[in-house]
């Protein structure tokens, strides 16, 4: 009974809010192209849902190619990190920056240097930015929660440099990579709608896109099922990486 | 004949002296029980022992060579993602054994403490007391000449540390490696060392040193003979000593 009320209880939230929006839209006469009724709104969702998925399936693409970059760089150099000190120091400092620099603020300078022809490639490159961080700093902290007593056998063993981070460091970081992969794919989606923003019209014609161009048209209900479409895909996504990281887990551990 | 040697040896950590001076000389074959209160240097001067540390002053001589060391700690600290076969056969791996060979050799370990059919098991799927033989598995698979033992049973009830405490002594009469173990326990020290060192509080010194009467390993009912008694007694009596001193 408990169990259902915990699972029946935010959707019954969802549908009070979606309701009370419907009743409060035809009550109050609320011009449709400012907030029009979520009846209005499954409509738009409906008749434009071809452009929407495949707006969807472009910026999705764009984040998953993002995402593998960034985990490819990012791994890369946390082991690079982890090897050397003096890397350490070297590197940390730049991938704070990173971090911290906001992605729209680089976003127009990306899309100089793609060119007018390639503005996905920018998009990616922006992506890649904001996806990068917490799969990084996962890593760097993975690579250094070994632990400690078995790093000492390691050292007892004879074990080369190489082997403590492939045969320990590494593993020892599964759980901390899967963890900052499901970040960094969240932030990779977000980064490639921001970047499409950035661009503007002339960009590549994902799910950001629909919104602007649905807004350029005052099309208040494309562009609120536009932003659903965002919602739905985000969910999907880090239910989808939740389950992976739950599996990826379960294979380290052994059940 | 010495196999490995502490002399007038003190190691000082950032928040103070935490060991000696302190000698301590270890024969071939031997087993010793270093006890002690906690924080007294015990797992300090094992490390040292074991050549994981070194000294801030006095000596440390150690006769065995690379991989002929074995470190056993008070977790199992076995590797989550390898089977108890892999766990086993990391030593012989790392100092380049085939692996193939690697893997025999630590099947046959892991049957020396009794897990033979659990091989492919998780760490995550044994229980406290497994685990700790896996751990003793690996600790052998070398065949050492020198084994630390790092309160190896702490963590475990009291029927299962019984029982792994016959397990090294059985597996010292089949191998022969000097052992020497830390415990907080006196009837333990005195059940499994033919000797029982007994520190100071830290920085810890040498408060006793005791002979065991009787054979290795113990024959049943030795912690009821009154031998076993006079020996916990005097062990004791020098720890408490050691306390207010």
């Amino acid at each position: 009974m408990r169990r259902a009320l915990e699972i029946a209880a935010p959707w019954a939230l969802i549908a009070l809010l979606i309701g009370g929006w419907e009743i409060a839209c035809r009550a109050l006469q609320v011009p449709p192209y400012l907030l029009p009724p979520p009846s209005r709104v499954a409509e738009a969702l409906v008749a434009n849902l071809p452009a929407l998925l495949s707006a969807a399936w472009r910026t999705l693409t764009v984040a998953i190619v993002a995402l593998v970059i960034a985990s490819l760089i990012a791994q890369a150099l946390a082991v690079l990190v982890a090897l050397s000190p003096i890397l350490d120091r070297t590197i940390r400092p730049l991938a704070s920056v990173i971090q911290v620099t906001p992605v729209v603020a680089i976003a127009p300078l990306f899309l100089i240097w793609a060119g007018i022809d390639h503005p996905e490639r920018a998009l990616v490159a922006l992506a890649v930015v904001v996806a990068f961080f917490p799969i990084f700093s996962g890593a760097v902290a993975g690579l250094k929660s070994a632990d400690r007593d078995l790093e000492r056998l390691f050292v007892l063993y004879g074990a080369s440099r190489w082997q403590t981070v492939s045969r320990l460091r590494l593993p020892s970081a599964v759980p901390f990579l899967l963890e900052g992969h499901k970040v960094g794919a969240g932030l990779a989606i977000i980064g490639a709608v921001v970047a499409e923003f950035g661009a503007g019209s002339g960009g590549v014609r994902g799910l950001a896109w629909q919104i602007l161009d649905a807004g350029n048209k005052l099309q208040t209900d494309r562009m609120i099922a536009a932003l659903a479409a965002l919602g739905i895909m985000g969910v999907a996504l880090h239910g989808l990486l939740g389950l992976a990281e739950q599996a990826g887990l379960r294979w380290w551990r052994g059940g | 004949m010495s196999l490995a040697a502490l002399r007038a040896v003190e190691v000082d950590y950032a928040r103070g002296p935490a060991l000696g001076p302190f000698t301590l000389e270890l024969a071939v074959g031997e087993i010793v029980a270093l006890v002690g209160p906690s924080g007294c240097g015990k797992s300090t001067a094992l490390r040292l022992l074991a050549g994981l540390e070194a000294p801030s002053r006095g000596q440390v001589l150690r006769d065995p060579g690379r991989g002929e060391t074995a470190v056993v700690f008070q977790a199992p600290t076995l590797a989550p993602w390898l089977s108890a076969r892999a766990n086993a056969a990391l030593p012989l791996e790392l100092a380049g054994t085939g692996r193939e060979e690697a893997r025999r050799r630590a099947g046959q370990a892991l049957a020396r403490v009794g897990l033979a059919g659990a091989e492919e098991a998780r760490p995550a799927q044994l229980s406290g007391g497994m685990a700790m033989r896996v751990s003793l598995a690996r600790a052998l698979v070398t065949e050492p000449k020198l084994l630390l033992l790092d309160e190896p049973f702490s963590a475990l009830d009291e029927i299962t540390r019984r029982a792994l405490a016959d397990d090294v002594l059985r597996l010292w009469q089949a191998l022969q490696p000097a052992i020497v173990f830390v415990t907080h326990n006196v009837e333990e020290a005195v059940y499994m060392a033919s000797r029982v060192v007994v520190m100071t509080p830290g920085p810890g010194r040498l408060a006793g040193d005791f002979a065991v009467e009787g054979a290795l390993p113990r024959p049943a009912g030795f912690r009821t003979t009154p031998e076993f008694r006079r020996s916990v007694e005097a062990v004791s009596h020098a720890l408490a000593a050691g306390m207010a001193a």
